[in-house]
């Protein structure tokens, strides 16, 4: 299929980007990897007037140690999330979960931006924003925004972003030293979308899990952070059968869709068993 | 002392070796002739409305806004075509009484599948055609959709077309079916979902027509040119010596190109009207919703047997579901798979008996095995649950029953000649290579120890019927088409080769087996020949590629060609040298004295330059050192082999991971090892593809779900093990070659292997089947997850 007709415009700063974006007004959308938009539009299920194309604009680009953060850049493309010497050493959930979105040729153009603003719950990165309490930095004609993860997805393919809003990158918290991490997909094609998934960070102590943080993929028209779960293995032994009971919550307030891979009841059967699995293996690393 | 000559001196046969595709580089760099790469002078594009939905009354279609939309050159209804578009063809009408509905190109009327086009935009690109789509007005009245095959033949059930929802019954029988089954020992019955899949070929659909004069070029992305081009003249009228068909570079099909699709029409008869060159590409979706689908057949299946296991029977009970219309084979393919239920095995009486339905769903037609699988599919299931019954390994029940190497010729049940086959030396094989003890000492362990990730061995030990077919058999079964296939091949004046075939090559490396065949037969170099297809102006007669023919019967068409050239060059040679033709011998490329060294012999170049000025020829024989060969088989060929699989299955996801995978094929003398390696590995995906993944799923409203590729799941490499692959050569005795077919036998073992190797790993949790595909979720509820 082919899209509706469209205009183009290639912003080369982030102001000029902002004003043009605003200017286009409603109809207008942002176009970052387009491995989620221009589907859309040759499905002809969207029909922007105008894509204004913000690959150009340098203020989006690049990853910087800011502290006790990491900034990366909103068209930070995958492939540079699972490459990045500062995001490997920090913000290490991010590499590995970007490493398994798609394949090489998506993330080649797919950006962390474009994951997060398309909000799709089926998205692998979604979760672990949420997970890591990832802050979004934004930028629109009247302000500069900083939206917290539990703030930035209301709905299906719905989030806080503004029509005239450009998410412009991320602020990632460098969890420090004692962390260890996992990403458990789990998806009937190597290529294929995670029917669910569970991003995990673990700090350990004492040979026991001190804290966990524990978002899920696909479990939700949002992702959702395992909030009870977290509270259950706080202090745990690093034991399966206690690990079991954990998580035998992991689905609690959830609402999972049926869709031809899944029906819900099989989706939080595999939240339980997906989250027991990333806990462990994030606490045996 | 003893000289061992260098291999520069001693020809190295070239049928036999490993040869790179000479095809491959321009096919995989997309630097060739794909339809879609082809352009003209004032080409115009194509677009098509299609219907939203399964079953409805057109009440009005208004295209007059469209025509008025910018850069849109006509639009038409199925109405504005009228008679012209006449009706698709069905070439197989299975019984006498068979119900073949008129099946118009373009609806106008009643629409009866989501897809089903309705009109169409004809613009000066393609972006301007698909916007004016959207100006079609177009009002349905909705009727019932009719989605269940069982139900569709219940006396209340709303109709597809008047005369009915059952197409045709058709029947074959053999020796007592009752007498097997009374008071047997062991009987087992069992009913299989054939799932309806989606052939996705890599390359989509596209059509180019190009008028001339009241002459039309057809490039097309098909498998059948020669075919096609006798099907559009009687469908359209335009003259068949008017119409040339070329299928440039065809990016893979598996049955899915071999029809004469509405599109194909519809682009013609609009190049006629506009007197301008049209261009149409499908896209992913429109391909998924409108390409002929494969399978979709419901199997009640038993066999009967003694209690050690020797069977004494079986009954074949077959729903099968044509969809709306029956497109060019529909009906015949559950046929292909009726001669194969008995599969290797003996027994004394069969029984089988298939119904065609109609559905408010896109027609089925062949897809890469067309009947054999699902055939193969139902004994391979059976004879694992029988060994499971009697308590014996799924291989000793196989040997209790399998025709022997010294049994061949062997006429079976279901009425074949199997002419040659080794069943105990490929599974033999199959089983070393495979380390089956050793993996069934794994398989007692896991589950000694409940271990979560349980294995399972699957077996199968197929044969199959390809290389279609005898002409005479075909008569027989009341297909229109013949089975011969043609080959030209041409010495150049250079003393360079020309084969010319019919067997249109759609990515299976014809130009290189082709190539190592003349190569031998002629005696000259591999690199000296060239093959010329796919186009009806240069390859004027041929049956085109499916169902396992092209080696079997193109490339023994081709080696027959050359062996009739060589007689003529002997006649040259003969004159020329002065001497008897019986006299002369032919080695290395040469005639000469027998016994007499090579470089006192004439060269088949040196020939063809005689040949070419023509200044001293002999009586008779005319100056063109060429021929030509058609080959039509006596038989079938019977490829054949065993294919184990080892799966670990996660019992607590349901995930099903394939380990290991071994096939051992027998597919008799190999031209081309590597050709064959890729046609396996391949063939074995795309049988994994529908064990675990594929499947085409509507709603209940008759829409397709599974539109796109996120949807209908296809594996990748990063799926799959690495094959192991290895042979037996059983040569065939159907023909001079000795070659079977090899295009559709990897499909056709491995969908069985897996599930038996899925059931094998579960059966001790009380799992006796799992309906394809076995997706994680299907896995998990048989073993009682959702309990
Ligand atoms: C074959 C295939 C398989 C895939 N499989 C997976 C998978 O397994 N897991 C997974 O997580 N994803 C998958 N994806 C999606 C992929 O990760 C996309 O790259 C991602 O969802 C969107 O990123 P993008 O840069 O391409 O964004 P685009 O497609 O360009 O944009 C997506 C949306 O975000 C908006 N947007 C983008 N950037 C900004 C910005 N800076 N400010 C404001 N709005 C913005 C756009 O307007 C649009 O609405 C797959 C995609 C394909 C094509």
């Amino acid at each position: 299929m082919i899209p509706a007709r469209f205009d183009y415009a290639q912003p080369t700063s982030l102001p000029q980007a902002v004003s043009v974006l605003s200017d286009a007004g409603e109809d207008a959308k942002v176009l970052a990897g387009g491995q989620s938009l221009l589907p859309l539009l040759r499905m002809r299920l969207a029909y922007p007037s105008v894509l204004v194309d913000v690959g150009c604009v340098s203020e989006l680009r690049g990853v910087r140690d800011e502290g006790d953060h990491l900034f990366v850049g909103a068209m930070t493309t995958q492939h540079d999330l699972v490459r990045d010497p500062l995001i490997r050493e920090h913000c290490p959930l991010v590499s590995l979960t970007a490493a398994t979105v798609a394949d090489p040729a998506v993330r080649h153009r797919g950006t962390i931006g474009g994951s997060l603003a398309h909000a799709d719950p089926a998205g692998d990165l979604p979760s672990v924003a949420v997970a890591l309490d990832m802050v979004f930095v934004t930028r629109s004609p009247r302000e500069e925004r900083r939206i917290a993860a539990a703030d930035f997805f209301l709905d299906y393919l719905e989030s806080a972003l503004e029509t005239d809003e450009i998410l412009v990158g991320l602020e990632i918290p460098k969890l420090g030293p004692g962390w260890t991490y996992h990403y458990e997909k789990f998806h009937r094609t190597a290529q294929a979308w995670a029917i669910v998934g569970a991003a995990v960070a673990v700090r350990r102590a004492d040979g026991h899990i001190a804290e966990a943080r524990i978002g899920l993929t696909n479990m939700a028209p949002v992702p959702v952070r395992a909030s009870s779960v977290e509270a259950a293995v706080a202090g745990a032994a690093i034991d399966d059968d206690v690990l079991r009971r954990a998580c035998a919550t992991a689905d609690e307030g959830t609402s999972p869709a049926s869709d031809l891979h899944a029906t819900p009841e099989y989706r939080r059967h595999l939240a339980r068993v997906l989250t027991r699995r990333a806990l462990a293996t994030a606490a045996r690393a | 002392m003893t000289v061992t000559p260098t291999p520069a001196e001693v020809r190295q046969s070239e049928v036999g070796r490993a040869r790179r595709r000479k095809e491959d580089a321009r096919l995989v760099t997309g630097q060739t002739r794909w339809t879609d790469n082809i352009q003209a002078p004032g080409l115009l594009h194509i677009a098509f409305l299609r219907s939203p939905m399964a079953h409805a009354r057109i009440t009005r279609v208004d295209v007059s806004a469209a025509r008025e939309m910018p850069g849109v050159v006509a639009a038409f209804s199925g109405a504005d075509f009228g008679a012209e578009q006449g009706s698709l063809p069905c070439a197989w009408p299975v019984t006498e009484d068979i119900v073949i509905p008129d099946h118009p190109p373009m609806a106008t009327e009643t629409v009866r599948y989501v897809g089903e086009a309705v009109a169409c935009v004809v613009a000066t690109d393609r972006y301007r055609a698909a916007d004016a789509l959207e100006a079609i007005e177009i009002d349905y009245e909705p009727l019932p959709p009719v989605l269940d095959l069982e139900k569709a033949l219940d006396a209340d059930s709303p109709l597809v077309h008047d005369a009915g929802n059952r197409a045709y019954t058709w029947t074959l029988s053999n020796g007592d079916v009752e007498a097997a089954f009374r008071d047997a020992p062991v009987v087992i019955s069992r009913t299989f979902r054939q799932q309806r899949l989606i052939p996705a070929a890599m390359e989509p659909r596209a059509v180019v027509v190009t008028p001339l004069g009241d002459e039309y070029t057809v490039h097309t992305s098909t498998q059948i040119p020669h075919i096609l081009r006798f099907l559009l003249a009687s469908v359209t009228g335009v003259p068949e010596h008017r119409l040339r068909v070329i299928a440039p570079d065809v990016g893979g099909g598996f049955g899915s190109k071999l029809q004469c699709t509405a599109e194909e029409v519809l682009c013609l008869l609009a190049a006629k009207r506009l007197g301008r060159p049209v261009k149409w590409t499908e896209s992913r979706s429109e391909g998924n919703l409108t390409v002929h689908h494969g399978r979709d057949q419901l199997q009640r299946v038993q066999i009967a047997a003694e209690a050690d296991g020797r069977l004494r029977g079986m009954k074949i009970d077959l729903l099968a579901d044509m969809g709306a219309y029956l497109m060019l084979v529909t009906p015949g393919i559950p046929l292909l798979g009726a001669f194969m239920y008995n599969g290797v095995y003996k027994m004394a009486a069969y029984d089988f008996r298939c119904t065609g339905v109609f559905t408010t769903k896109m027609p089925t037609d062949a897809y890469r095995g067309a009947g054999r699988p699902e055939a193969t599919f139902a004994i391979e299931r059976l004879m694992d649950e029988l060994a499971a019954e009697i308590g014996v390994d799924p291989v000793e029940v196989r040997r209790r029953n399998w025709i022997t190497h010294g049994e061949f010729p062997y006429d079976t049940v279901a009425g074949l000649t199997y002419d040659s086959g080794d069943y105990e030396a490929a599974t033999e094989k199959a089983l070393q290579l495979f380390g089956y003890d050793k993996l069934r000492a794994e398989q007692k362990d896991r589950r000694d120890r409940g271990d979560t990730v349980q294995l399972g061995i699957g077996i199968s030990t197929y044969t199959e019927m390809c290389g279609l077919a005898p002409s005479r058999v075909l008569g027989q079964l009341g297909n229109a088409s013949g089975g011969w296939e043609q080959a030209d091949v041409r010495v150049l004046p250079t003393g360079k080769v020309e084969v010319a075939t019919g067997a249109t090559p759609h990515g299976q490396g014809h130009v290189t087996a082709w190539s190592q065949i003349a190569a031998d037969a002629l005696g000259v170099p591999f690199e000296d020949v060239s093959v010329v297809y796919g186009d009806t102006a240069v390859v004027p007669r041929g049956w085109d590629t499916y169902g396992s023919r092209s080696l079997a019967i193109g490339g023994v068409a081709v080696h027959l060609a050359c062996e009739k050239v060589k007689e003529k060059a002997r006649r040259v040679a003969a004159h020329l040298m002065e001497i008897d033709p019986g006299d002369l011998e032919y080695a290395e490329g040469a005639f000469r004295v027998r016994g007499a060294p090579a470089e006192q012999g004439r060269s088949i170049q040196e020939l063809a330059a005689a040949v070419f000025n023509a200044h001293d020829m002999p009586e008779g024989i005319e100056p063109r050192l060429d021929s030509s060969a058609t080959f039509d088989p006596a038989n079938f060929s019977f490829p054949h082999g065993t294919h184990l699989c080892a799966v670990e299955v996660d019992t607590e996801t349901g995930f099903t991971k394939i380990r290991s995978y071994v096939a051992v094929d027998d597919v008799g003398t190999v031209v081309n090892p590597l050709i064959v390696d890729g046609q396996v590995h391949g063939g074995i995906a795309q049988g994994i593809g529908q064990a675990l993944y594929e499947e085409a799923v509507h709603d209940a409203e008759g829409n397709l779900l599974t539109t796109t590729l996120a949807d209908y799941l296809v594996p990748s490499a990063a799926d799959l093990p690495a094959f192991v692959t290895g042979r037996t050569e059983t040569p065939a005795t159907s023909n001079p070659l000795g070659v079977k077919g090899v295009g559709e036998a990897g499909t056709i073992a491995s969908t069985p292997a897996v599930v038996n190797g899925i059931v094998d790993a579960l059966r001790h949790l009380g799992v006796r089947d799992v309906q394809m595909p076995c997706t994680p979720e299907r896995v998990w509820r048989a073993i009682g997850g959702a309990s």
